[in-house]
């Protein structure tokens, strides 16, 4: 644990765990969708749900989806901000069974059309996690790039993304690897020590069983939309 | 280097021959492999945006559940009649550490220190020091490295979460925090650093998490105020020579296990104590 964890981080209100973790869910949601959101709709559970108003969760996860990080001063007003850009928003009631107590459930569709699920948990002092993509568990912190890759459940997939990473020169940091059943859908969580390079994830994404590839940037640039805060 | 303990770092202190800020910086800068006039950089951030949001503290604010707002401006214009029998420092402590907790309730900028809930206590006794005593900037950076050192044990040996430990570990924490670096401000040796945190963190012992529907508001804000005042009396007793009869290390364990004895009920679920009461069932809020 650094000591910048003791003194700040700097934040914006009221709650590490309901305001600060919940736009930064947001936030890595939006980097996932690797493109501005045309609509949300955003569900929550347990005590998101029950004191989610008055922590401001659910402007702090619209403001993560705009891409503001957990001290951006336009947190209160990022449902005003939402509208102006035309983005629409849905807010309700996420039906999980055994969920953490802070958990939000984000169903995203971006600019371009491209589909997102993400559930993320608030785990306390701006800690998450995110324990679902698409429907699959996952289990990441986001606080390291990372690589999402959904294939087909067969031999060599594992072997195409590590050989990729390898000879990008970019270091694994830990490796999930979880499936729906077998031969079905599987899911890669790679996270790494380095950035991945674009024509790495292109070059992923054109593999014969791979069904989608999401990445989590931790850098603010992402060439053509431009939507930083 | 590296340290586990308030006792460790006295320890060390001794045996290089340096500052309790020091020991801290270096411990920090040796794990992120920066040098350490880096780290001193960006606490001298964390620094300014403490003062930045107490500049910016705005009286019109109410927060979103309508509990929160304006009791800071009360308290500053009664500081202003000079009524105030606690004195300048001690009047103008609360105000800010009201002031800062209802910025964080009104979702302003804040810095969470140990966490949002009880960002009021470091920066309310910290600013007035500087702003009373005219204490250099780099001085009071020196010294929220004493608050992170601190801060870093408690969280590592109990907790700074309410969720675990109860308000105790928030507030307390932060009034132990305090309590250390205003030794440090007055010129005091280690050990009266160590026995300043013991002192403060005693007296808040047993402090249960039981906000009013959850929120962080009722009674947050105020007790950021009692938290601060309790770390003026925790360092004034030390400076005095008063010395704990359980060691700095000891208290923090305790406050561990009397986290851990605690029904969940009072840490932070909104479900007893305060928030079970009807007063609290009367406030309209969603």
């Amino acid at each position: 644990m650094s000591i910048f964890d003791i003194v700040g981080p700097v934040m914006v209100g009221p709650s590490s765990s309901h305001t600060a973790g919940a736009v930064r869910i947001g936030y890595v949601a939006r980097k996932l969708l690797g493109e501005e959101v045309q609509s949300a709709r955003i569900l929550l559970y347990g005590s998101f749900l029950a004191t989610g108003t008055g922590h401001g969760t659910q402007k702090a996860l619209v403001a993560g989806l705009l891409s503001m990080k957990t001290d951006d001063y336009n947190i209160p007003n990022s449902l005003e901000i939402a509208g102006q850009r035309g983005m629409e928003v849905v807010f309700g009631e996420a039906k999980l069974k055994e969920a953490h107590p802070n958990t939000a459930q984000l169903i995203l569709r971006g600019v371009s059309g491209r589909e997102l699920e993400v559930i993320g948990e608030s785990l306390g002092g701006a800690r998450i996690n995110i324990a679902q993509i698409d429907g699959i568990s996952t289990n990441f912190s986001g606080e390291n790039p990372t690589l999402v890759v959904h294939n087909m459940d067969q031999p060599g997939h594992v072997s195409e993304v590590t050989s990729m990473l390898a000879h990008k020169s970019v270091n694994i940091a830990a490796m999930q690897l979880y499936r729906s059943n077998r031969g079905g859908n599987a899911v890669m969580i790679v996270e790494c020590d380095q950035e991945v390079p674009e024509d790495g994830i292109r070059w992923l994404e054109h593999m014969e069983g791979v069904i989608k590839v999401t990445y989590l940037s931790l850098t603010d640039k992402e060439g053509k939309n431009g939507d930083g805060q | 280097m590296t340290y586990h303990s308030i006792a460790d770092i006295i320890r060390i202190c001794l045996e290089e021959d340096i500052g309790f800020p020091e020991v801290v910086m270096r411990v920090e800068a040796e794990q992120r492999m920066v040098n350490t006039a880096e780290v001193f950089e960006i606490m001298r951030g964390m620094y300014l945006a403490m003062k930045k949001a107490d500049a910016e503290y705005d009286k019109m604010l109410t927060s979103p559940s309508g509990l929160a707002g304006g009791d800071g401006e009360r308290m500053r214009c009664y500081n202003e009649t000079g009524n105030n029998i606690a004195g300048a420092y001690t009047g103008l402590v609360m105000e800010k550490a009201i002031k800062m907790a209802e910025s964080n309730a009104c979702m302003r900028r804040i810095v969470a220190a140990p966490t949002a809930g009880s960002c009021g206590v470091i920066p309310a006794v910290l600013l007035s020091y500087a702003e009373l005593f005219g204490t250099d900037e780099d001085k009071m950076v020196e010294a929220l490295f004493v608050v992170a050192g601190i801060g870093a044990v408690i969280a590592e040996n109990a907790s700074i979460a309410g969720a675990q430990g109860g308000c105790q570990a928030e507030i307390g924490s932060a009034s132990a925090m305090a309590a250390g670096a205003l030794c440090y401000l007055m010129g005091a040796d280690v050990q009266t650093i160590g026995q300043a945190a013991a002192l403060a963190l005693k007296n808040m012992l047993g402090l249960t998490c039981d906000p009013v529907r959850g929120l962080v508001e009722v009674p947050c804000i105020k007790r950021n105020a009692a938290g601060a005042v309790n770390a003026i009396t925790a360092s004034q007793m030390a400076m005095a020579g008063i010395r704990s009869a359980i060691t700095p290390d000891d208290v923090i364990d305790s406050m561990r296990r009397i986290g851990n004895a605690m029904p969940s009920c009072l840490k932070e679920t909104g479900e007893g104590g305060l928030a079970a009461t009807e007063s609290a069932n009367k406030t309209n809020v969603t």
